[in-house]
């Protein structure tokens, strides 16, 4: 079955599971339209795969518009692509032409272990929200929405923080697999807002100290998860994640 | 009309304002020693089912989360643009909680339980209170308050929302709750697992099995409650808005072992989605209602008319909506300019190389905005350049992140030329039958959000579906739940080692088995195309009684050709996508003979079931209030034959009318 | 300050920052005195200069907690790049750095190892001479004639080239680590942040740019 006219060769990691070793494996993708989605096309190659007997190229993915966060794929050598500003399921096949070589790999940090192929295992950020990143108020405990105003530029700045959608492209991208990014815009959205501001100081530490332990690398402040970042999530969040660690830190009383 | 005998809704007695006051200060509770003992199962993790996995855990009781995905944030809640829905009047323009359950009740075109929509309106506010002191960054006002907008089919300004992701703001929140649970040890999460069956034992849901999807291993998983918090199946029809994951396999699951379904043919079609570019597409992206502001949607006025939307003049041009419904213009409710999409592509005045796809056009608001703006800023004479410019930058203040969306996806830009859209399947209005409590017909099975069929009818309003999401997660569950588990305090934990475990995890077994088995020559993506081919034909936007009895012959034909054809790659003990999509799709299979069953059965057009044999004649949905106000609740009973059970709708304090929006 | 604070990220990262901070005052200073140099009056107010660091005990002292931040500087660095290398176990097969980051931020540990063998050579054209070995002579006011031997030292071509190159590397490191030890330490402000880091790309551009003068300078004898 031919979609369009495109012909590329793709260059994609092959892992059984976490303990084994993985490969590289060479993939034609023919008959490619350029209004595909990347994802779209590895479901081409892959029907073409089934149909020849052989197994398909697994690859993490699902809400396929952008704000699941659960599309991760390194290609070319940068995370979600060549495209600034979209995930992998936006990333649009008329962004490449026809006869490239596409290089397709997993994730890669120590915290993000493959499982196969291309899908990685990203629960430590999982545990680095259990250790701090919320607010600890029961269901039923709140009192009318209108009684805690909050400025509207602050408002507005806890929202950009906010907007991460934890797919791990920072990681991906930080040369140190660092965390930074990821960690700081739920620091930042929680401290720029009077309701996060009572365990802020708790909340900083835990968080880093949780990022520590999963084994990501340390931030040198290249800017490079900032570049990738589908939600364009700023670096000013590391900053104030360092002010409040160091803060928080100076006052501990442990 | 009388309901079913097997249809208890536990309705309370009492007026509608005091029912839910009433009952939740009377229904039974479990005391704090009691709940420690208790397990509940939360399968899926989005608005509601991390919202009551929160709430259960804070209350006391232990609790298992399981979602396919690798985290409980990516679950498809996260998509939702619009925003949440509450009667907190802050904007003083009468809302209330009667009008929002008025609203309501009236959007979903009479086909919903009044007792719980109104419960529903009660506790919105609740909703938005709990997720400020989360958190959750929804959009404010200079003076510090929250912002409101309006959505359609209200009249009042009570929409709360966070950009153009509300959704994502709302999970977020909730699975930071669920989050903390987990760090405190209250919650056990295990993610990248799959519900496969419901395990009953003597007539209640006493647990699940559940596969690893990365070891491929099948585990069995006690709990004296199993909550099924599972989302929509709007996926039978393949393309559609929701995420790749968006199953009805457990539902499908609980169905078949005794959870009556209800209403499974009340199918959201949504006017403005990115429409198909071609046989590759894997999934529809939605744009926004709220573009229905400021877009103006047409079709050219002669038949396949090839030229570019901007050469075709003013006075060529066919703004159907608003000459159908001047009234309501483009701001009809969602089913209504779906259905008038649909007519004008059918009729062959369809736009687009593939001619399924209508214009939202926003030149003529972009000029008028440019002409206030220039008003604004002092420009006398401006040029036409001038004004288009500045309105411009005003359309790309409200509407930039959509605008950039949709270029990213079509390759074009809207700013320069009109949007093309068409209407594609978003949600699912039906699912499983719930009582009051949210418990289906299964004793301690529960379904909340989207997979319960409860509380928008016939057709859901915007911006309802994370408020029923959360309600029911926040709000109603840790209460009603307490009516059965009272009862449960002197059951200890089954062991998994007991027969009914045994047997459920051989059935699954067996299953993946039977589906290695088949080596076919077809992938599963294959029958999941076909199916939806079939659904969307014949039962979409608009179905007739020749078109669904022949889909249903389909169906049938499609489903033994998938147990004899279908190919599986990989083995069963390891991660294995094309494995768990060969179950999604054999159970949406079945499903989609269900629905075209019971649309087959609903001799009226409601809401969002629109038969074209029952029509006004000026081509509008004619209910038939006197034969069919009642909830189809279907009773599996072994393979492709369904039972149908009437919950009978009694309307006390909204009167039935004809919707009007014309 | 709580235990693990040396041992966490954010406090190694702090260690940098700061220490990175304290060199680069020091190359203020640095930069300072050895400048005198251009009054061209055959090196008689830098040996003032030079006399003063060397005699006064609380440069002495200084000199101490120089080269200790120096080390530390370099073992945290050493460190970090150890952590970072475990926190990535298999590297990519392809990489486009060039699209999201500058090579020179991702080159600090290359940029400071060819700093670190520049200041061993550095040292031991100067410090080792001025401090042990002795200075050959004095000047005209009867200070060690530290000049004398930097007019020595410049006579040789691949001096001058290894001290310029050595500070087209020291100019990119502070490209980089100028701007990030704000950074680290937290200082970022919409409206302060573009101007540390137009300060930042002045001084990273300015002071190694003085100090290649000075070869230059002496080696062409445009200062005698």
């Amino acid at each position: 079955m031919s979609h369009g006219n495109m012909n590329l060769t793709l260059k994609v990691w092959k892992q059984k599971n976490k303990d084994s070793k993985g490969k590289f494996e060479t993939y034609d993708a023919k008959g490619i339209s350029p209004d595909m989605s990347f994802l779209e096309m590895f479901d081409v190659v892959n029907e073409q795969l089934i149909s020849s007997g052989k197994e398909p190229i697994a690859f993490d993915h699902d809400c396929r518009e952008g704000i699941c966060g659960m599309c991760s794929m390194y290609i070319n050598g940068r995370p979600h692509g060549p495209k600034q500003g979209v995930t992998t399921c936006q990333l649009h096949m008329r962004s490449f032409k026809d006869g490239d070589v596409i290089v397709v790999e997993p994730w890669r940090s120590a915290a993000f272990p493959v499982i196969k192929d291309l899908a990685v295992d990203r629960s430590s950020f999982d545990r680095i929200m259990a250790a701090g990143g919320f607010v600890s108020v029961n269901t039923g405990n709140a009192k009318d929405a209108n009684n805690i105003l909050i400025p509207k530029p602050d408002a507005d700045e806890a929202f950009e923080a906010a907007a991460c959608i934890g797919c791990g492209a920072c990681v991906a991208a930080c040369k140190n697999a660092s965390a930074m990014l990821f960690v700081s815009a739920k620091v930042s959205q929680l401290a720029l807002l009077p309701q996060g501001k009572i365990e802020a100081r708790e909340r900083v530490l835990n968080m880093v100290a949780q990022m520590d332990e999963e084994g990501f690398g340390n931030c040198t402040n290249t800017g490079a998860c900032e570049a990738e970042c589908p939600k364009s999530i700023s670096l000013e969040n590391i900053a104030r994640m360092n002010r409040e660690y160091l803060v928080s830190n100076a006052l501990s009383k442990k | 009309m009388a309901s079913s005998p097997k249809l208890n809704s536990k309705i309370p007695e009492g007026t509608i304002e005091n029912k839910w006051t009433k009952y939740r200060s009377t229904v039974h509770l479990v005391n704090p020693a009691n709940k420690r003992s208790l397990e509940i199962l939360v399968v899926g993790s989005g608005l509601a089912g991390a919202s009551a996995a929160a709430s259960l855990a804070e209350m006391g009781y232990k609790v298992k989360v399981f979602c396919f995905q690798d985290s409980p944030r990516r679950a498809h809640s996260i998509a939702a643009q619009g925003g949440v829905n509450a009667a907190k009047n802050y904007q003083n323009d009468g809302d209330s909680v009667y009008r929002l359950f008025y609203d309501t009740i009236k959007g979903g075109d009479y086909r919903a339980r009044e007792a719980n929509v109104h419960r529903l309106a009660e506790v919105s506010g609740n909703i938005i209170d709990q997720c400020v002191a989360q958190g959750v960054p929804f959009a404010r006002e200079y003076g510090g308050t929250l912002s409101n907008r309006s959505f359609g089919g209200t009249q009042v300004q009570r929409t709360f929302y966070a950009a153009g992701q509300t959704g994502q703001q709302l999970l977020l929140g909730a699975y930071s709750a669920l989050q903390r649970q987990v760090g405190m040890g209250a919650v056990k999460l295990l993610a990248r697992h799959e519900m496969m069956e419901v395990v009953t034992i003597d007539g209640k849901a006493r647990g699940i099995i559940a596969r690893d999807l990365v070891s491929g291993k099948l585990e069995r998983h006690f709990g004296h409650a199993v909550l099924l918090c599972t989302g929509g199946y709007g996926n039978v029809f393949y393309l559609s808005t929701n995420a790749m994951g968006s199953i009805v396999t457990a539902a499908w699951k609980a169905h078949k072992k005794g959870a009556f379904f209800g209403n499974p043919c009340y199918t959201q079609i949504h006017p403005t989605c990115i429409p198909v570019s071609g046989d590759h597409q894997s999934k529809l992206t939605l744009m926004s209602e709220s573009l229905r502001n400021d877009g103006r949607i047409w079709v050219p006025k002669k038949k396949d008319d090839n030229r570019k939307a901007i050469d075709i003049p003013e006075e060529e041009r066919d703004y159907y909506l608003e000459r159908r419904y001047p009234a309501f213009g483009n701001l009809v409710p969602r089913d209504v300019a779906s259905r008038a999409a649909k007519e004008r592509c059918d009729a062959g005045y369809g736009v687009g190389t593939s001619k399924m796809a209508v214009y939202l056009d926003f030149a003529a608001n972009t000029e008028r905005y440019g002409k206030i703006e220039a008003t604004k800023h002092n420009l006398h004479n401006p040029s036409k350049a001038d004004i288009i410019k500045l309105g411009k930058e005003v359309v790309k203040e409200k509407y930039g992140n959509l605008f950039d969306m949709y270029k990213q996806i079509t390759g074009e830009d809207p700013y320069e030329v009109p949007m093309r859209i068409y209407p594609a399947v978003h949600y699912t209005m039906g699912g499983l039958w719930v009582d009051y409590n949210l418990q289906t017909t299964v004793e301690g099975l529960y379904a909340l959000g989207e997979a319960n069929f409860s509380d928008h009818g016939a057709n859901r309003l915007g911006a309802s579906a994370l408020m029923q999401g959360l309600a029911d997660g926040y709000f109603v569950i840790p209460y009603t739940i307490g009516d059965y588990l009272s009862e449960e305090i002197r059951t200890k934990a089954i062991p998994t080692d007991n027969e009914a475990f045994v047997k459920a995890e051989k059935d699954v077994q067996d299953r993946i088995d039977k589906l290695f088995a088949i080596k076919g020559s077809k992938s599963v993506d294959h029958f999941h195309k076909r199916l939806g081919k079939i659904m969307w034909d014949k039962c979409g936007m608009a179905r007739n009684k020749e078109g669904l009895t022949s889909a249903i012959t389909e169906i049938q034909q499609l489903k033994a050709e998938f147990w004899k054809d279908v190919r599986v790659t990989g083995e069963a003990n390891e991660f294995n996508p094309e494995l768990e999509k060969a179950h999604r799709v054999a159970d949406f299979i079945e499903l989609g003979e269900l629905m075209c069953k019971d649309a087959l059965h609903r001799n009226e057009s409601c809401g969002g079931h629109f038969r074209e044999e029952f029509q006004t004649a000026e081509g509008e949905a004619l209910r038939d209030d006197d034969n069919f106000a009642y909830v189809a609740a279907w009773e599996y009973k072994g393979d492709s034959s369904f039972e149908l059970h009437k919950e009978e709708l009694k309307f006390e304090n909204i009167k039935l009318a004809q919707r009007n929006y014309a | 300050m709580s235990k693990g604070f040396l041992k966490s990220s954010i406090g190694k990262k702090f260690v940098m920052g700061t220490t990175g901070l304290f060199l680069i005052s020091f190359l203020v200073v640095h930069c300072f005195i050895n400048a005198l140099i251009f009054f061209n009056d055959g090196g008689l107010t830098f040996n003032i200069g030079a006399h003063f660091m060397a005699k006064n005990w609380l440069i002495r002292f200084g000199e101490i907690v120089l080269f200790a931040g120096l080390i530390i500087h370099m073992v945290q660095a050493l460190v970090l790049t150890m952590d970072n290398k475990k926190s990535r176990p298999i590297g990519y097969e392809k990489i486009d750095g060039a699209a999201n980051s500058s090579w020179y931020s991702r080159s600090m540990g290359l940029l400071g190892t060819l700093l670190l063998m520049f200041l061993i050579i550095h040292l031991a054209h100067f410090w080792v001479k001025s401090r042990f070995t002795g200075l050959p002579g004095e000047d005209a006011n009867g200070h060690e004639n530290l000049y004398a031997v930097m007019q020595e030292t410049f006579k040789q071509l691949w001096v001058v080239i290894l001290y310029c190159l050595s500070m087209i590397s020291l100019s990119y490191h502070l490209l980089h680590g100028f701007q990030s030890a704000f950074q680290t330490l937290g200082l970022n402000h919409a409206k302060y942040t573009p101007l540390i880091k137009k300060a930042g790309v002045a001084f990273s551009i300015i002071v190694p740019l003085i100090f290649a003068a000075m070869p230059l300078a002496m080696h062409f004898g445009m200062i005698k």
